[in-house]
């Protein structure tokens, strides 16, 4: 295991979050403490409680949910892509280091951000609305798999994507859709039955579902579905990019 | 000598067709200097991109050190130094964090006092803590050099590393290549300059279309390919050549003051004794003769013109 590559790697992609921390970190955390001054504090306190908490509270696992997905495909996608791009991505393959090693390095990193970023929306939301948390080990655990889990799917698209748009792409037009019809602001038990049988073809219900789970005791489906989707999902990440390297896919002719 | 880099039946042919590589052998010295000139196209990042791991070689065609660069890559690899072509490095990192990264990412400890005199040898230690967009052009090149040499390697390929600099930068580069080449390095070296060649390599390679069409010592490939010239000065104006001379393919001079003969030093007579003895008879007066050796450019431009 060549552990000297893997932390070069994983230090210079934090030492980038840390140039970058307005719009790294700051930036994300802005814009979700909106979503808790208005949907939390201020509409939130006229709405009824759902499933007996309180819509302001009920939202938090959603609002994580929704920035961790983002910010792990957004930082792990430009992680690999920026190298590319600028054509230093020869220096990582020519250098003598395996896929696994270059993957923990950057998709390591990626999570970690996520998952910080994470905990200061947790952090933050304690201040506008009441939160406690029934299962703080189950919860801190889904959190780390998903930050993984996106940070692989968003490794896979920066090696995919040829240019600045493709790798907006997915997060824009269809992670964020996603989240948003997966049960980030309601319970899919409030939708017609119809709705709610397509609703569970969408991955990230189960996500948010698993989160809110471990906030409140109580979720629209069971948490063993969510954390089977969590290990199938990152299942399949791996199995892509095993197989992006063994091919070279998009990496060497 | 050992070979430090052997290269056996090499074949490279790109998803649309494109034949990089036919069939290419080389065996590099441990401890030489090798140019490889080509011409556009020729094949010559095609080769380096295969012998560093950039693109996918298949097993028992290129060893390093005696290590097979695909089954053994992690011992082949950690051997390479690579300077690409083109000046590829992250803008927003100062020069001291990114020769660092590379350091490391060859799997090698943090050494600051290695870095430090990498760095001070390559006149960028004053630079250390500036960022990298900061730099000119021939600064980057520099920067680029010295993450090739932060993990120690014993072998540097340089991808046409003086392409775009000016006079001075070139000979700075190529006093850097001297003093790795003394301090043990191989270096291999591309470039479309054949002074750059002629001044630094101890062996020249020619590449083109995918063939490597020979490989030599810069010196014997000068003295066995080169033909020479004979420059006869004359006392007074010559209007022709007579037929008698006919034979020797003489070239004359717009003033008519000079011939010219061209002659193969390979050859058994290089008719030089005859011509003189016709020109005597012809009644040419002579006021001198200068013999000059044809360039490594002359030599590559017939090789791949054939």
């Amino acid at each position: 295991m060549n552990f000297f590559a893997i932390i070069a790697i994983y230090k210079f992609e934090m030492a980038r979050t840390f140039r970058t921390l307005l719009q790294s970190i700051i930036s994300p955390v802005i814009s979700t403490a909106l979503y808790f001054v208005v949907f939390g504090s201020a509409i939130g306190s006229r709405m009824e409680q759902i499933e007996n908490i309180e819509y302001g509270s009920f939202i938090v696992p959603g609002l994580i949910m929704l920035t961790v997905l983002i910010q792990s495909v957004s930082n792990a996608s430009f992680a690999i892509y920026f190298p590319k791009f600028l054509g230093t991505i020869y220096e990582v393959l020519s250098a003598p280091i395996s896929y696994v090693e270059i993957i923990i390095g950057y998709v390591g990193a990626a999570a970690t951000k996520s998952f910080i970023i994470g905990i200061i929306i947790l952090m933050t939301a304690t201040l506008f609305v009441d939160v406690q948390i029934k299962h703080p080990t189950i919860m801190l655990l889904l959190l780390a798999l998903t930050c993984v889990s996106f940070s692989l799917f968003g490794f896979i698209l920066g090696i995919w994507a040829k240019n600045f748009e493709q790798l907006n792409l997915v997060p824009m037009l269809i992670l964020t859709p996603l989240v948003f019809l997966g049960g980030s602001f309601y319970s899919i038990n409030m939708l017609p039955p119809i709705w709610q049988q397509i609703t569970l073809f969408n991955p990230v219900v189960y996500l948010i579902s698993g989160l809110r789970w471990s906030f409140f005791g109580t979720a629209d489906v069971s948490i063993h579905y969510s954390l089977l989707a969590i290990g199938i999902f990152t299942l399949i990440c791996i199995t892509i990019i095993g197989w992006i390297f063994k091919t070279g896919y998009r990496l060497r002719n | 000598m050992t070979s430090i880099i052997s290269i056996k039946n090499l074949t490279k042919t790109y998803s649309n067709g494109f034949h990089a590589l036919l069939n290419l052998s080389l065996e590099i010295e441990e401890g030489e200097i090798l140019a490889l000139l080509g011409p556009n196209g020729a094949g010559k990042t095609t080769l380096i991109s295969s012998v560093c791991g950039l693109l996918s070689v298949p097993k028992n065609t290129i060893t390093i050190g005696g290590f097979d660069v695909s089954e053994d890559y992690r011992k082949s690899r950690s051997l390479i130094g690579l300077v690409p072509q083109e000046i590829t490095i992250e803008p927003f990192e100062t020069v001291m964090n990114a020769v660092s990264f590379s350091r490391g990412l060859f799997g090698k400890p943090k050494n600051s006092a290695y870095i430090e005199q990498l760095l001070t040898d390559l006149s960028l230690y004053n630079k250390r803590n500036q960022k990298n967009m900061t730099l000119s052009g021939g600064m980057k090149r520099r920067v680029m050099i010295a993450k090739a040499l932060s993990h120690e390697p014993k072998i540097l390929f340089l991808d046409e590393p003086t392409a775009g600099v000016d006079v001075e930068l070139r000979k700075d580069m190529w006093d850097v290549i001297a003093r790795l080449k003394e301090s043990g390095v191989t270096v291999i070296l591309t470039t479309h300059y054949i002074e750059e060649a002629e001044e630094i390599a101890d062996r020249i390679g020619v590449i083109n279309k995918g063939e490597l069409l020979l490989v030599e010592g810069k010196n014997e490939l000068i003295q066995r390919m080169g033909s020479k010239n004979l420059l006869i000065e004359l006392q007074e104006p010559a209007k022709k050549i007579p037929t008698s001379l006919s034979r020797f393919n003489l070239t004359l001079s717009n003033d008519g003051m000079q011939l010219n003969y061209i002659y193969d030093v390979r050859a058994q007579k290089t008719g030089i004794v005859d011509l003189l003895s016709e020109l005597k008879k012809a009644s040419f007066k002579l006021r001198d003769l200068q013999t000059s050796q044809s360039t490594l450019e002359e030599i590559f431009v017939n090789l791949v013109k054939e």
